[in-house]
């Protein structure tokens, strides 16, 4: 039997919910201003429709995404492959691969734009100017916590015996990365990708000193004209967010075992 | 079977003057061992003795400083593990988690480009040899540490390998599991007759399973010797205390016979003359109920292991003396009992 006194349910129950005023009350006041009528009583949807009819909203609502996006699958093919290659052929090089990866925690971010910025002349110069460069900013930006998230990973199985097993069974080592490491680290890449995507969507610094228009920029500018607009924007973008971050708590449930089980 | 046992009759091996240093440190030291067709070797020596390496070379999974590995006849020294057809088992787990047992079986066949019908079929048939037919569809995670050895053995036959590979395989499991699996490897060797390196550090495993059993000592071969000559005829002090227990008796050698314990005592060869320690199998040591005046020792303990007993002995001059005897004797033997301790004329080994 649980030992629950009535003054620990008491507890509970207080706690609960103060935290859910604490999460909750926010999100509920920014809906109910996102869907208030401008200088009178009454609902509309007007300022939710904003998010696709106003052009430079949307516009940066794709920026964002494709940035996501971009960031999302370059972190992958540059992170995934190198920490698998290390951790198998070179395990002497993990602490230099670790500190190069958490380094730009240590860096405040205005710093790092004041550095980037000339880097970004060349990046301009080579690639153009579009907002989608800062794909390369967000990267590095994002290795600290991707690197985390696929170390725990690939710390939690038996790597090394497992590309042994298959080497001699007679698989090459592209067949090893693919067929045996990968989908055996599978959650805390999907980890890695959901929360990159969540760091790009919310990066503020970069884009506003570089002069791109993303969501959070554009947010940041209609908050002084269209404030409804803008909260709404916000709304989504959270909500948008926590949908991820939730599915990743099933994604590593649901990554073996579905099929075949006996019973 | 896709080849049956009959045109299948196994794959030489030879290892030549292997060595592989790491640093300073010699691991390998000139290794060479050569495996008949069919036949079960097994490497076996104390931790850091080489013989891991030795195997991990033999697989591929590690390069050699120098010398060189031949199957069948061919140089393989230079060949990528995944080239080489080898079956592998290892001391820890290695059943890729995200497969069924089945895929886990199939997938050296997958990657030799097999139809499904006949990977399907082949993975059936191993898994029926290893008695785990019905569990096809579970995940390593489902199954006992002795169940998932026996699917990686599955697994590593499955791809017809030239050479089996079996990497302490039973060391992470239960004592119980480690002497049926130890015997289920062997049922299953022989009837599939792939030539077999088996490595361990257990002594009694390998007299159990081996055609030969090979003892390492600081990365070199000492010795190596079907089990049974291996145990009565050590050639080294080192195979003579690292194989079963032994007794160090100072003893006296003359014209080929050795005086120890009173007793003339045939000897090894290899053996020293003059005075020297003779290396006696407990068993070989007798013991006999005395009087006050014609005993030579007294009995210090006796362990109870079923039919045999073990009597730990002290003789008049300290030296103590470990006899293994059958329990009918051991019963009659009180700590303190006046004995009389001899050797029988069984052949040992005498060292400086």
């Amino acid at each position: 039997m649980r030992r629950t006194s009535p003054a620990w349910a008491l507890t509970r129950g207080v706690l609960l919910v103060l935290f859910a005023v604490f999460f909750f009350g926010p999100l509920l006041a920014m809906l109910d201003y996102s869907t208030r009528k401008d200088g009178a009583s009454g609902r509309t949807g007007h300022w939710w429709s904003q998010l696709v009819t106003n052009p430079d909203l949307r516009g940066a609502i794709i920026t964002s995404l494709l940035l996501a996006l971009f960031t999302v699958v370059l972190m992958l093919v540059l992170l995934v492959p190198t920490m698998i290659w290390v951790r198998l052929r070179v395990p002497g090089a993990s602490r230099l691969v670790e500190f190069l990866c958490l380094l730009p925690l240590t860096v405040p971010p205005l710093v790092i734009v004041v550095g980037i910025s000339n880097v970004y002349a060349w990046v301009t110069y080579l690639f153009g100017d579009s907002a989608l460069t800062l794909t390369f900013a967000y990267v590095v930006l994002v290795l600290p916590f991707a690197y985390r998230s696929i170390d725990a990973a690939l710390a939690a199985i038996d790597a090394a015996t497992l590309s042994e097993a298959a080497r001699s069974l007679g698989a090459g080592w592209v067949t090893v990365i693919v067929r045996v490491v990968v989908p055996n680290i599978w959650s805390g890449i999907m980890g890695a990708a959901f929360i990159t995507v969540a760091l790009v969507l919310g990066e503020f610094v970069f884009s506003s000193l570089l002069h791109f228009d993303t969501l959070p920029v554009e947010i940041n500018l209609l908050g002084k004209s269209q404030s409804h607009t803008s909260v709404a924007a916000s709304l989504a973008s959270i909500l948008f967010v926590s949908a991820l971050l939730l599915s990743l708590s099933f994604v590593g449930r649901r990554s073996r075992g579905t099929k075949g089980t006996t019973r | 079977m896709t080849t049956s046992p009959a045109t299948r009759t196994g794959t030489t091996v030879r290892l030549d003057d292997l060595r592989r240093t790491y640093g300073s440190v010699h691991a390998l030291d000139g290794l060479s061992l050569e495996l008949g067709a069919g036949e079960l070797v097994v490497l076996l020596g104390p931790s850091g003795c080489g013989k891991t390496t030795a195997l991990r070379i033999l697989a591929g999974l590690e390069e050699a400083t120098s010398g060189t590995v031949e199957v069948g006849g061919k140089d393989i020294t230079r060949v990528p593990a995944n080239k080489r057809d080898m079956g592998m088992v290892f001391q820890a787990y290695s059943l890729f988690p995200h497969m069924t047992v089945r895929d886990n079986v199939a997938f050296g066949l997958r990657l030799r480009g097999q139809s499904t019908d006949r990977r399907t079929a082949r993975a059936r048939e191993m898994l029926e040899m290893v008695g785990l037919a019905e569990h096809e569809h579970r995940y390593a995670h489902q199954l006992s540490g002795g169940q998932q050895q026996r699917v990686a053995l599955a697994r590593a036959l499955a791809i017809e390998p030239a050479v089996l590979l079996l990497d302490e395989p039973l060391s992470a499991l239960d004592a119980k599991v480690r002497v049926q699996l130890r015997d289920e490897i062997r049922r299953v060797q022989l009837e599939v007759g792939t030539t077999t390196l088996f490595v361990t550090h257990d002594q009694e495993e390998a007299l159990a399973v081996a055609d030969r059993v090979g003892v390492m000592n600081a990365g070199r071969l000492d010795q190596i010797a079907p089990p049974t000559e291996l145990y009565a005829q050590p050639a080294t002090r080192f195979v003579a205390e690292f194989v079963g227990l032994s007794n160090k008796l100072p003893a006296r050698v003359l014209d080929g016979r050795a005086d120890v314990l009173g007793s003339r005592v045939p000897t090894v060869a290899g053996s020293v003359t003059g005075s020297g320690t003779a290396l006696v199998r407990p068993e070989s040591v007798t013991v006999a109920e005395a009087g006050d005046a014609d005993g030579n020792a007294r009995v210090v303990s006796v362990a109870f292991l079923g039919p045999v007993s073990r009597v730990y002995c002290r003789l008049d001059d300290g030296q103590e003396v470990l006899a293994q005897v059958a329990s009918s004797l051991a019963a009659r033997l009180s700590p303190e009992s006046r004995i009389s301790v001899g050797v029988e004329a069984t052949p040992v080994l005498v060292v400086e």
